[in-house]
């Protein structure tokens, strides 16, 4: 599969910190990615210089083109990024901040039909004020939103912070169907190792800003050091 | 641009006590018309008035909201443009015409100015960006008194001079007009923001710029845009005052003032809350001038009493009647 | 004694020189605008103390410099006192000003404080208007004498160097440190000890005693008359542009700031370009608006990014010492 996803020798710093060093990784049409590491590896840092949210030099390409510019055009391009905190407008309602993920798009009719398969009980909350969600609805929304934009690359970062266990298996299966059913590929970063590796095809370890271990996530699951190191046993 | 929340809280700013208390006013001023002819004229003269004062506040809060400043030029720049429509009629440009030019090129000299003046200085330093617009004040009167000279000018009368008859009371169709104006391009600018796809944008770029870019939305686009109607309702506001004050390089700047406290009075965030707080200026100014004892209620003191009134309800409520209060996150 | 110091002495010791050289040398008249510029310097060093240090911005220190000033005028009209003597009142005056003004402006934060110190700018100098029997309503009131502008030079000047000297004591120390804490983070201060009601009503004390005897300095410097419309939001503004190109939270950009404030007007009504009396504002405002965009941060910014320049340069030489 080629890949649609490239990123080589990505560098990325924060005024004088540098916070990648020569991060490579790809993504392939269709899979599911996941960037594990401990905090402050680097892993959010990596998603906000694909979308251009920071200052990187090295080369990005997506769907065989270079990808530059700033968020707006990464956005355009067909990447959604659910950011740390979300992204979601507090002072909106939901139905405005599903509205704003169509931004880039034409036919909104459709698209939210579309998102109404996977995310049903958003219907009834339109005119609630988003801020007023709960943690987990609040995510939810946040991959609803993505998902308005009809990407063909996700990125997500820690989908499951502060979420009880029963909500982070239900969004984890959310992630699951679109993959499988939208042919959505997902680029997730997590620090939640185990489940990430439940969904993931393949999987890339940072740690302090560079890429230590890599490769199908079967394989890491068994890998002695991710075991002790990531799974506790 | 990595920070995606906000300190303030969610709450809105409308709080009973504020809503009561408006309500109650409005009683009030209801009875007072009914059981008063001067009452009832000095009311609808204050809510022309006030009209105004709200358009150029809610100019102000648009910008302060998009670009986290204060536009000092906002009453300069639409005493600029009310001379552009002066031209234009001079030009044989019937004034109807002439408004609706007026205000399409104010929107364009509003993006032009963001695009140049501001956008460059928007993210370094605060304080130069108000000096920016305090320049833009000096610049923009020093031109306009160089092409046009301070003479006093005139335009022909948007409305006549009629004067209409209702139960004992006297109401100008000039400030009907201006009432009409005012009130009517402040419902259209709602009407974009709630409605269009490019409101929301708008909005979502004011709220939450870094989580605007992700969906896709050109925040500096909509920054633009947003002085580009600033500038238009600037453009109205000045029309609107010409046939008071009528034309001079200095006509706006009392207003501008007036209007300060009126976007302050409403809370800086808050579009409807430069309205209203503009409609209520207006009108306790002009009640206050009509009723207040001699020594206070004077003309040379009508700026300070405005000014005090602001002082007085900021100290109650420092973000203003409808601001959200703001919560400081350590 | 450190090089620093040595060096900060020698650049002091060079503008005495200077601001000696040029009051004898100068023309009658362009000494009344070395006057002007040593009084914008006073006043732009007080608000550089309350919006540089402490970050509480005002655009009201005109209200202030029409306290003072009022304070010379109607003393020295009523009582005769000695023009020298008005001095130190009007600074304890607007001391108190200031700091009554403080108190209620602990509620406000930013822009907010900046429109309510604002609505001070453009109310104070109206008021002379209402109590006009004492204060001469729109015609203003005289001082008892009117000083020459070689006296008006030396006694700004003077007040230039005790002012510098003061607010360099004050900010070197233990209320200077408080300032700056309470600049970068006022939770910060506050759960370190430091009281903000004290600290920040304060700087308004002082900030506004410094407006307040430039106030009086440019009542005598324009004739000795203190009028409502010579104090009006424009000076308040001028004071404010000085202070930026000055740049925040220096005390040596403070004498560019001053000297485009007090000079440039003066330059610009001079200008080939427009001719007119006119052409002087937009020349001034044209020049305002491109030093904002090539210095956001002011002189002081610029001082700063060749200080840094020059440490940088020197780290990265192995030869250095």
């Amino acid at each position: 599969m080629s890949a649609l996803l490239e990123l080589e020798n990505v560098d990325a710093r924060y005024g004088p910190v540098q916070a990648l060093h020569g991060v490579s990784l790809r993504v392939a049409e269709g899979e599911i990615a996941a960037v594990l590491g401990a905090n402050g590896a680097g892993k959010t840092t990596t998603l906000r210089a694909i979308s251009g949210t920071v200052r990187r030099s090295g080369t990005v390409t997506f769907a065989g083109r270079p990808l530059r510019g700033g968020p707006d055009a990464v956005a355009r391009r067909g990447i959604a990024h659910v950011p740390e905190g979300r992204g979601t407008f507090a002072e909106l309602t939901v139905w405005e901040n599903l509205r704003l993920g169509a931004h880039t798009r034409r036919a909104e009719k459709d698209d939210f039909a579309r998102m109404q398969q996977y995310f049903p009980w958003l219907e009834t909350r339109r005119s609630q004020q988003a801020g007023t969600l709960s943690g987990g609805e609040q995510q939810m929304l946040a991959l609803a939103r993505a998902f308005m934009q009809r990407p063909r690359l996700l990125l997500l970062d820690e989908p499951s912070l502060g979420l009880a266990p029963l909500l982070v298996t239900e969004i984890f299966r959310i992630i699951r169907e679109l993959n499988e059913r939208e042919g959505l590929a997902v680029l997730v970063v997590e620090q939640n190792a185990h489940i990430a590796l439940q969904l993931a095809q393949t999987a890339y370890v940072l740690e302090v800003g560079r890429v230590a271990l890599s490769g199908p996530s079967a394989e890491l699951r068994e890998h002695e050091s991710i075991r002790r190191s990531y799974l506790g046993y | 641009m990595l920070g995606l929340t906000r300190k303030t809280k969610v709450s809105t700013g409308a709080s009973l006590p504020v809503l009561a208390g408006l309500a109650a006013a409005a009683v009030f001023l209801l009875i007072g018309c009914l059981s008063s002819d001067t009452f009832a004229q000095q009311t609808v003269a204050g809510l022309s008035q006030g009209a105004i004062y709200g358009s150029l506040a809610l100019a102000l809060v648009l910008i302060y909201r998009a670009t986290e400043v204060i536009n000092f030029a906002q009453g300069e720049m639409a005493m600029a443009t009310t001379y552009i429509a002066y031209q234009l009629t001079l030009w044989h440009v019937t004034y109807w015409l002439a408004f609706f030019l007026t205000i399409v090129i104010a929107f364009v000299l509003g993006v032009v100015v963001y695009g140049v003046l501001i956008r460059p200085v928007q993210h370094r330093s605060v304080i130069a960006l108000v000096i920016v617009t305090v320049g833009m004040f000096i610049l923009i009167d020093g031109l306009v008194t160089w092409k046009w000279g301070a003479d006093l000018k005139f335009m022909a009368a948007p409305f006549g001079n009629q004067v209409y008859h209702a139960g004992g009371v006297a109401f100008s169709r000039q400030d009907l007009g201006v009432l009409l104006i005012s009130i009517l391009s402040v419902i259209l600018l709602w009407v974009l923001f709630q409605f269009t796809k490019l409101g929301l944008a708008m909005r979502a770029a004011a709220l939450r710029p870094a989580a605007a870019a992700l969906v896709g939305v050109r925040v500096d686009w909509m920054l633009a845009v947003g002085w580009g109607l600033a500038a238009v309702l600037g453009a109205v506001a000045g029309l609107m005052t010409e046939p008071y004050v009528f034309l001079q390089p200095s006509m706006m700047q009392a207003i501008l003032l007036y209007s300060f406290a009126a976007a302050v009075l409403g809370g800086l965030e808050s579009p409807a809350g430069a309205v209203i707080g503009g409609l209520a200026l207006g009108v306790f100014l002009n009640l206050f001038g009509q009723y207040a004892p001699r020594d206070i209620g004077s003309s040379e003191l009508r700026l300070p009493v405005a000014f005090a009134l602001l002082l007085v309800i900021l100290l109650f409520k420092p973000t203003g009647l409808f601001g959200r209060k703001q919560v400081r996150r350590v | 004694m450190t090089r620093g110091l040595a060096t900060r002495l020698t650049a002091i010791g060079i503008v005495v020189a200077i601001v000696v050289l040029l009051g004898f040398t100068m023309t009658d008249y362009h000494r009344g605008l070395g006057a002007r510029v040593g009084i914008y310097f006073i006043a732009i060093l007080g608000l550089n103390i309350l919006i540089g240090y402490t970050g509480q911005i005002s655009i009201g220190h005109g209200a202030f410099m029409a306290i003072g000033g009022y304070t010379t005028a109607i003393m020295s009209n009523y009582h005769h006192t000695n023009l020298i003597a008005t001095l130190p009142l009007a600074f304890a005056i607007t001391f108190v000003c200031g700091v009554l003004v403080g108190i209620p402006s602990l509620r406000f934060r930013g822009v907010y404080l900046a429109l309510a110190t604002f609505a001070l700018a453009v109310s104070v100098p109206q008021l002379p208007l209402k109590w006009s029997k004492w204060t001469g309503g729109s015609n203003g009131i005289r001082t008892h004498t009117t000083p020459g502008n070689t006296w008006l030079y030396e006694v700004t000047w003077a007040c230039v160097g005790l002012a510098f000297v003061g607010a360099w004591l004050i900010l070197r120390g233990r209320t200077g440190r408080a300032f700056r804490s309470i600049r970068d983070s006022e939770i910060a201060a506050a759960s370190s000890g430091v009281s903000l009601p004290i600290y920040k009503t304060l700087a308004f004390g002082i900030s506004a005693a410094f407006a307040g005897v430039a106030g009086s300095l440019f009542v005598l410097v324009t004739n000795g008359f203190a009028q409502p419309n010579e104090f009006g939001v424009t000076l308040s503004l001028q004071i404010l542009i000085g202070a930026a190109v000055a740049g925040l939270g220096s005390l040596y950009g403070t004498i560019v700031g001053a000297l485009f404030v007090g000079l440039l007007p003066e330059l610009s009504s001079s200008a080939p370009l427009i001719g007119s009396s006119h052409g002087q504002d937009v020349v001034f405002g044209a020049i305002v608006i491109l030093v904002m965009l090539l210095l956001p941060n002011g002189v002081a910014g610029l001082l700063h990014a060749i200080d840094s320049r020059v440490k940088s340069a020197i780290k990265s030489d192995p030869t250095a010492s």
